[in-house]
Protein backbone atom coordinates (compact mmCIF):
# COMPACT_ATOMS: atom_id res chain seq x y z
CA UNK A 1 0.00 0.00 0.00
CA UNK A 2 2.77 2.35 0.58
CA UNK A 3 3.52 2.30 -3.18
CA UNK A 4 0.37 3.78 -3.67
CA UNK A 5 1.11 6.10 -0.91
CA UNK A 6 3.92 7.30 -2.20
CA UNK A 7 2.75 7.41 -5.79
CA UNK A 8 -0.70 9.34 -5.33
CA UNK A 9 0.14 12.31 -6.61
CA UNK A 10 1.59 10.85 -9.94
CA UNK A 11 -1.44 8.97 -10.29
CA UNK A 12 -3.63 11.42 -9.70
CA UNK A 13 -1.85 14.28 -12.01
CA UNK A 14 -2.17 11.18 -15.20
CA UNK A 15 -5.81 10.56 -14.16
CA UNK A 16 -6.43 13.96 -14.13
CA UNK A 17 -4.72 14.50 -17.56
CA UNK A 18 -6.76 11.65 -19.28
CA UNK A 19 -10.04 13.10 -16.88
CA UNK A 20 -9.48 16.28 -19.34
CA UNK A 21 -9.01 14.32 -22.36
CA UNK A 22 -12.34 12.52 -21.92
CA UNK A 23 -13.95 15.88 -21.52
CA UNK A 24 -12.74 16.57 -25.17
CA UNK A 25 -14.46 13.61 -26.41
CA UNK A 26 -17.72 15.23 -27.44
CA UNK A 27 -15.71 17.21 -30.24
CA UNK A 28 -14.15 14.09 -31.59
CA UNK A 29 -14.14 13.64 -35.16
CA UNK A 30 -17.41 11.55 -35.82
CA UNK A 31 -16.35 9.77 -39.48
CA UNK A 32 -16.26 6.73 -39.45
CA UNK A 33 -13.07 5.43 -38.53
CA UNK A 34 -10.33 2.87 -40.68
CA UNK A 35 -11.97 -0.21 -40.55
CA UNK A 36 -15.27 1.04 -40.34
CA UNK A 37 -14.31 3.33 -43.55
CA UNK A 38 -12.62 0.38 -45.11
CA UNK A 39 -15.86 -1.73 -44.00
CA UNK A 40 -18.55 0.75 -45.46
CA UNK A 41 -16.66 1.27 -48.64
CA UNK A 42 -15.98 -3.09 -49.32
CA UNK A 43 -19.52 -3.60 -48.43
CA UNK A 44 -19.32 -5.85 -45.46
CA UNK A 45 -20.16 -3.57 -42.09
CA UNK A 46 -23.29 -5.27 -42.39
CA UNK A 47 -21.78 -7.75 -41.64
CA UNK A 48 -21.46 -6.64 -38.31
CA UNK A 49 -24.21 -8.36 -35.38
CA UNK A 50 -25.47 -5.68 -32.50
CA UNK A 51 -23.68 -7.02 -29.23
CA UNK A 52 -26.55 -8.92 -27.31
CA UNK A 53 -25.77 -6.99 -23.46
CA UNK A 54 -25.04 -3.31 -23.67
CA UNK A 55 -23.94 -0.99 -20.96
CA UNK A 56 -22.93 2.05 -22.26
CA UNK A 57 -23.27 1.49 -26.05
CA UNK A 58 -21.77 3.89 -28.60
CA UNK A 59 -19.56 5.84 -24.99
CA UNK A 60 -22.70 6.76 -24.40
CA UNK A 61 -23.87 7.52 -20.39
CA UNK A 62 -27.43 5.67 -21.21
CA UNK A 63 -30.86 7.53 -19.40
CA UNK A 64 -28.63 10.96 -19.87
CA UNK A 65 -30.02 13.36 -22.90
CA UNK A 66 -27.65 15.53 -23.39
CA UNK A 67 -24.94 13.87 -26.12
CA UNK A 68 -22.00 15.40 -24.60
CA UNK A 69 -22.74 14.87 -20.88
CA UNK A 70 -23.49 11.15 -21.90
CA UNK A 71 -20.39 11.20 -23.95
CA UNK A 72 -18.06 12.99 -21.09
CA UNK A 73 -19.44 10.93 -18.15
CA UNK A 74 -18.61 7.81 -20.24
CA UNK A 75 -15.69 8.63 -20.41
CA UNK A 76 -15.25 9.27 -17.04
CA UNK A 77 -16.36 6.50 -15.76
CA UNK A 78 -14.51 4.61 -18.84
CA UNK A 79 -11.01 6.45 -17.51
CA UNK A 80 -11.86 6.00 -13.60
CA UNK A 81 -12.27 2.04 -14.64
CA UNK A 82 -9.39 1.59 -16.31
CA UNK A 83 -6.89 3.32 -13.80
CA UNK A 84 -8.42 0.88 -11.07
CA UNK A 85 -7.90 -2.28 -13.22
CA UNK A 86 -4.46 -1.51 -14.57
CA UNK A 87 -3.27 -0.28 -10.84
CA UNK A 88 -4.26 -3.44 -9.07
CA UNK A 89 -2.98 -5.49 -11.73
CA UNK A 90 0.63 -3.67 -11.35
CA UNK A 91 -0.04 -3.65 -7.52
CA UNK A 92 -0.15 -7.41 -7.57
CA UNK A 93 2.39 -8.17 -9.83
CA UNK A 94 4.74 -5.94 -8.26
CA UNK A 95 3.85 -7.27 -4.84
CA UNK A 96 4.89 -10.64 -6.09
CA UNK A 97 8.30 -9.44 -7.27
CA UNK A 98 9.21 -8.25 -3.77
CA UNK A 99 8.08 -11.27 -2.38
CA UNK A 100 10.36 -12.98 -4.51
CA UNK A 101 13.13 -11.16 -2.65
CA UNK A 102 14.45 -9.37 -5.52
CA UNK A 103 15.86 -5.89 -4.53
CA UNK A 104 14.46 -2.82 -5.14
CA UNK A 105 15.93 0.28 -5.49
CA UNK A 106 14.65 3.08 -3.54
CA UNK A 107 12.42 0.76 -1.28
CA UNK A 108 14.24 2.70 1.95
CA UNK A 109 11.67 5.08 2.50
CA UNK A 110 8.64 4.31 4.96
CA UNK B 1 -35.77 -5.32 -29.54
CA UNK B 2 -33.88 -6.67 -32.52
CA UNK B 3 -35.79 -5.33 -35.49
CA UNK B 4 -35.22 -5.48 -39.09
CA UNK B 5 -32.33 -2.58 -39.03
CA UNK B 6 -29.01 -4.01 -38.17
CA UNK B 7 -27.15 -1.25 -39.41
CA UNK B 8 -27.12 0.84 -36.89
CA UNK B 9 -24.26 -0.51 -35.18
CA UNK B 10 -22.36 0.35 -37.57
CA UNK B 11 -23.45 3.05 -40.08
CA UNK B 12 -24.49 5.41 -36.83
CA UNK B 13 -21.27 7.31 -36.84
CA UNK B 14 -21.43 9.41 -33.79
CA UNK B 15 -19.98 6.80 -31.66
CA UNK B 16 -16.25 7.16 -31.67
CA UNK B 17 -14.12 4.29 -32.56
CA UNK B 18 -15.03 0.91 -34.02
CA UNK B 19 -13.28 -2.02 -33.36
CA UNK B 20 -14.09 -5.35 -34.71
CA UNK B 21 -17.46 -6.22 -34.28
CA UNK B 22 -18.82 -9.89 -34.05
CA UNK B 23 -19.55 -11.05 -37.73
CA UNK B 24 -16.13 -9.70 -39.26
CA UNK B 25 -13.95 -13.09 -38.06
CA UNK B 26 -14.75 -16.49 -39.00
CA UNK B 27 -14.68 -18.81 -35.76
CA UNK B 28 -11.19 -20.50 -36.72
CA UNK B 29 -9.78 -16.39 -36.96
CA UNK B 30 -11.58 -15.50 -34.10
CA UNK B 31 -10.29 -18.45 -31.85
CA UNK B 32 -6.71 -18.38 -32.79
CA UNK B 33 -7.21 -14.57 -31.62
CA UNK B 34 -8.22 -15.77 -28.25
CA UNK B 35 -5.17 -18.51 -28.04
CA UNK B 36 -2.67 -15.98 -29.46
CA UNK B 37 -3.88 -12.88 -26.95
CA UNK B 38 -3.95 -15.73 -24.09
CA UNK B 39 -0.08 -17.06 -24.96
CA UNK B 40 1.10 -13.09 -24.74
CA UNK B 41 -1.20 -12.48 -21.59
CA UNK B 42 0.87 -15.29 -19.82
CA UNK B 43 4.36 -14.31 -21.38
CA UNK B 44 3.39 -11.01 -20.22
CA UNK B 45 2.07 -11.50 -16.74
CA UNK B 46 5.47 -14.31 -16.17
CA UNK B 47 7.66 -11.29 -17.08
CA UNK B 48 6.76 -8.57 -15.35
CA UNK B 49 5.74 -10.91 -12.06
CA UNK B 50 9.19 -11.34 -12.13
CA UNK B 51 10.70 -7.69 -12.64
CA UNK B 52 7.76 -5.00 -12.75
CA UNK B 53 9.43 -2.24 -10.70
CA UNK B 54 7.21 -0.19 -8.13
CA UNK B 55 7.42 2.87 -10.05
CA UNK B 56 5.53 0.84 -12.93
CA UNK B 57 2.65 0.84 -11.04
CA UNK B 58 0.96 4.11 -11.41
CA UNK B 59 2.12 4.45 -14.81
CA UNK B 60 0.20 1.59 -15.57
CA UNK B 61 -2.44 3.58 -14.30
CA UNK B 62 -1.85 6.65 -16.02
CA UNK B 63 -0.89 4.79 -19.61
CA UNK B 64 -4.51 2.98 -19.40
CA UNK B 65 -6.45 5.94 -18.49
CA UNK B 66 -4.78 8.17 -20.97
CA UNK B 67 -4.75 5.66 -23.98
CA UNK B 68 -8.45 5.08 -23.08
CA UNK B 69 -9.52 8.64 -23.20
CA UNK B 70 -7.12 9.02 -26.26
CA UNK B 71 -8.84 6.27 -28.28
CA UNK B 72 -12.02 8.50 -27.54
CA UNK B 73 -10.29 11.49 -29.29
CA UNK B 74 -11.26 10.38 -32.71
CA UNK B 75 -9.19 12.88 -35.22
CA UNK B 76 -10.04 13.62 -38.89
CA UNK B 77 -7.90 12.29 -41.56
CA UNK B 78 -8.29 12.49 -45.99
CA UNK B 79 -11.75 11.46 -47.29
CA UNK B 80 -14.20 11.86 -44.49
CA UNK B 81 -12.66 9.09 -42.59
CA UNK B 82 -11.43 9.59 -39.00
CA UNK B 83 -8.93 7.81 -36.65
CA UNK B 84 -8.09 7.45 -33.26
CA UNK B 85 -5.29 6.64 -31.06
CA UNK B 86 -4.37 2.83 -30.08
CA UNK B 87 -1.23 3.37 -28.03
CA UNK B 88 0.45 0.17 -27.55
CA UNK B 89 3.82 2.39 -28.76
CA UNK B 90 3.23 4.95 -25.99
CA UNK B 91 2.70 2.39 -23.58
CA UNK B 92 5.63 -0.02 -24.61
CA UNK B 93 7.99 3.12 -24.78
CA UNK B 94 7.24 3.88 -21.28
CA UNK B 95 6.88 0.72 -19.81
CA UNK B 96 8.14 -2.25 -22.05
CA UNK B 97 6.25 -4.35 -23.93
CA UNK B 98 5.06 -6.91 -21.43
CA UNK B 99 3.30 -4.27 -18.83
CA UNK B 100 2.38 -2.61 -21.91
CA UNK B 101 0.09 -6.09 -23.12
CA UNK B 102 -1.40 -5.26 -19.60
CA UNK B 103 -2.58 -2.12 -19.57
CA UNK B 104 -3.55 -2.28 -23.77
CA UNK B 105 -5.58 -5.58 -22.82
CA UNK B 106 -7.23 -3.86 -20.09
CA UNK B 107 -8.25 -1.04 -22.20
CA UNK B 108 -9.50 -3.08 -25.10
CA UNK B 109 -11.08 -6.19 -22.97
CA UNK B 110 -12.95 -2.50 -21.19
CA UNK B 111 -14.25 -1.39 -24.25
CA UNK B 112 -15.30 -4.65 -25.31
CA UNK B 113 -17.18 -5.58 -21.97
CA UNK B 114 -18.37 -2.27 -20.96
CA UNK B 115 -18.66 -0.04 -24.10
CA UNK B 116 -19.78 -2.37 -26.55
CA UNK B 117 -16.87 -1.32 -28.57
CA UNK B 118 -15.72 -4.45 -29.88
CA UNK B 119 -17.55 -7.92 -30.30
CA UNK B 120 -17.02 -9.91 -27.14
CA UNK B 121 -16.19 -13.37 -29.80
CA UNK B 122 -14.09 -11.11 -31.55
CA UNK B 123 -12.02 -9.70 -28.33
CA UNK B 124 -9.09 -11.95 -29.08
CA UNK B 125 -8.25 -10.57 -32.10
CA UNK B 126 -8.90 -7.01 -30.96
CA UNK B 127 -6.42 -7.58 -27.86
CA UNK B 128 -4.22 -9.11 -30.18
CA UNK B 129 -4.53 -6.36 -33.40
CA UNK B 130 -4.40 -3.77 -30.95
CA UNK B 131 -2.63 -4.77 -28.14
CA UNK B 132 -0.25 -7.53 -28.25
CA UNK B 133 1.12 -6.67 -31.92
CA UNK B 134 1.69 -2.91 -30.96
CA UNK B 135 3.27 -3.16 -28.13
CA UNK B 136 5.66 -6.09 -29.25
CA UNK B 137 6.14 -4.21 -32.44
CA UNK B 138 6.55 -0.44 -30.60
CA UNK B 139 9.38 -1.96 -27.82
CA UNK B 140 11.25 -3.76 -30.72
CA UNK B 141 11.10 -0.62 -33.43
CA UNK B 142 12.20 1.51 -30.40
CA UNK B 143 15.02 -0.84 -29.38
CA UNK B 144 16.04 -0.78 -33.04
CA UNK B 145 15.89 3.26 -33.58
CA UNK B 146 17.93 3.27 -29.72
CA UNK B 147 21.06 4.90 -31.59
CA UNK B 148 18.78 7.68 -32.63
CA UNK B 149 16.91 8.04 -29.35
CA UNK B 150 20.08 8.06 -27.67
CA UNK B 151 21.40 10.88 -29.07
CA UNK B 152 19.25 13.81 -28.07
CA UNK B 153 16.02 14.94 -26.72
CA UNK B 154 14.56 15.24 -30.18
CA UNK B 155 15.98 12.26 -31.28
CA UNK B 156 13.59 10.25 -28.41
CA UNK B 157 10.93 12.44 -30.02
CA UNK B 158 10.98 11.39 -33.68
CA UNK B 159 11.98 7.64 -32.77
CA UNK B 160 8.80 7.66 -30.69
CA UNK B 161 6.61 9.44 -33.68
CA UNK B 162 8.39 6.81 -35.80
CA UNK B 163 7.45 3.87 -33.87
CA UNK B 164 3.62 4.64 -33.68
CA UNK B 165 3.58 5.59 -37.15
CA UNK B 166 4.71 2.08 -37.68
CA UNK B 167 2.87 0.32 -35.20
CA UNK B 168 -0.49 1.44 -36.73
CA UNK B 169 0.83 0.53 -40.24
CA UNK B 170 1.59 -3.09 -39.12
CA UNK B 171 -1.60 -3.57 -36.99
CA UNK B 172 -3.99 -2.17 -40.01
CA UNK B 173 -2.10 -5.24 -42.23
CA UNK B 174 -2.31 -7.61 -39.49
CA UNK B 175 -6.06 -6.93 -39.09
CA UNK B 176 -6.41 -7.26 -43.05
CA UNK B 177 -5.11 -10.46 -42.78
CA UNK B 178 -7.48 -11.34 -40.04
CA UNK B 179 -10.59 -10.20 -42.50
CA UNK B 180 -8.91 -12.08 -45.21
CA UNK B 181 -8.10 -15.05 -43.61
CA UNK B 182 -12.25 -15.06 -42.59
CA UNK B 183 -13.37 -14.72 -46.10
CA UNK B 184 -14.83 -11.15 -45.01
CA UNK B 185 -12.95 -9.36 -47.29
CA UNK B 186 -10.32 -10.49 -50.42
CA UNK B 187 -6.44 -9.80 -48.98
CA UNK B 188 -6.24 -7.53 -52.39
CA UNK B 189 -9.04 -5.81 -52.12
CA UNK B 190 -9.35 -5.11 -47.75
CA UNK B 191 -5.19 -4.57 -47.57
CA UNK B 192 -4.48 -1.54 -50.06
CA UNK B 193 -7.68 -0.50 -48.94
CA UNK B 194 -7.10 -0.42 -44.75
CA UNK B 195 -3.28 0.30 -45.49
CA UNK B 196 -4.32 3.35 -47.23
CA UNK B 197 -6.06 4.45 -44.66
CA UNK B 198 -4.02 3.89 -41.76
CA UNK B 199 -0.67 5.39 -43.44
CA UNK B 200 -2.44 8.45 -42.34
CA UNK B 201 -3.96 7.70 -39.03
CA UNK B 202 -0.43 6.63 -38.44
CA UNK B 203 0.68 10.30 -38.29
CA UNK B 204 -2.02 11.11 -35.83
CA UNK B 205 -0.28 8.25 -33.31
CA UNK B 206 2.61 9.31 -34.13
CA UNK B 207 2.16 13.09 -33.08
CA UNK B 208 0.14 12.28 -29.84
CA UNK B 209 2.94 9.73 -28.68
CA UNK B 210 5.73 12.60 -29.31
CA UNK B 211 4.20 14.40 -27.16
CA UNK B 212 2.98 12.50 -24.63
CA UNK B 213 6.84 11.30 -24.34
CA UNK B 214 7.85 14.77 -25.13
CA UNK B 215 5.43 15.89 -22.02
CA UNK B 216 6.80 13.20 -19.66
CA UNK B 217 10.55 13.51 -20.60
CA UNK B 218 9.74 17.32 -19.69
CA UNK B 219 7.82 16.49 -16.35
CA UNK B 220 9.07 13.53 -14.79
CA UNK B 221 11.71 12.35 -17.10
CA UNK B 222 12.17 9.35 -14.43
CA UNK B 223 9.58 7.57 -15.33
CA UNK B 224 9.86 6.64 -18.99
CA UNK B 225 11.43 3.31 -18.98
CA UNK B 226 10.47 2.02 -15.52
CA UNK B 227 10.07 -1.79 -16.38
CA UNK B 228 13.31 -2.87 -16.28
CA UNK B 229 12.81 -5.68 -18.97
CA UNK B 230 12.50 -3.39 -21.90
CA UNK B 231 15.03 -1.34 -22.92
CA UNK B 232 14.20 1.73 -20.54
CA UNK B 233 17.42 3.43 -20.89
CA UNK B 234 17.09 4.99 -24.87
CA UNK B 235 14.37 7.13 -23.07
CA UNK B 236 15.57 8.26 -19.97
CA UNK B 237 16.68 11.86 -20.05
Amino acid sequence: MSTLKRYAPLLAAGVAIALGVALLSPWASGSPDGLEKVAQEHEFSDRAEDPGVTFIRDYRFPGVENERVATVLAGAVGVLVIATVTVIAGMLLARRARAEGEPRSGTGAR
Amino acid sequence: MAVAVSFPAVSDAVGPAMHIPDGFLSLPVAAAGYVASAVAIAVAVRMTNRRLGERAVPLMGVMGAFIFAAQMMNFPVAGGTSGHMLGGALAAICLGPWAAILVMTSVVALQAVLFQDGGLGALGANVFTMGVTTALAGALFYALLRPLAERSTGGRVAASFAVAWLTVVIASVVLSLELALSGTSPVGVVLPAMLGVHVFIGIGEGLITAAAVSFLLATRPDLVGVAPNVTPEGVRA
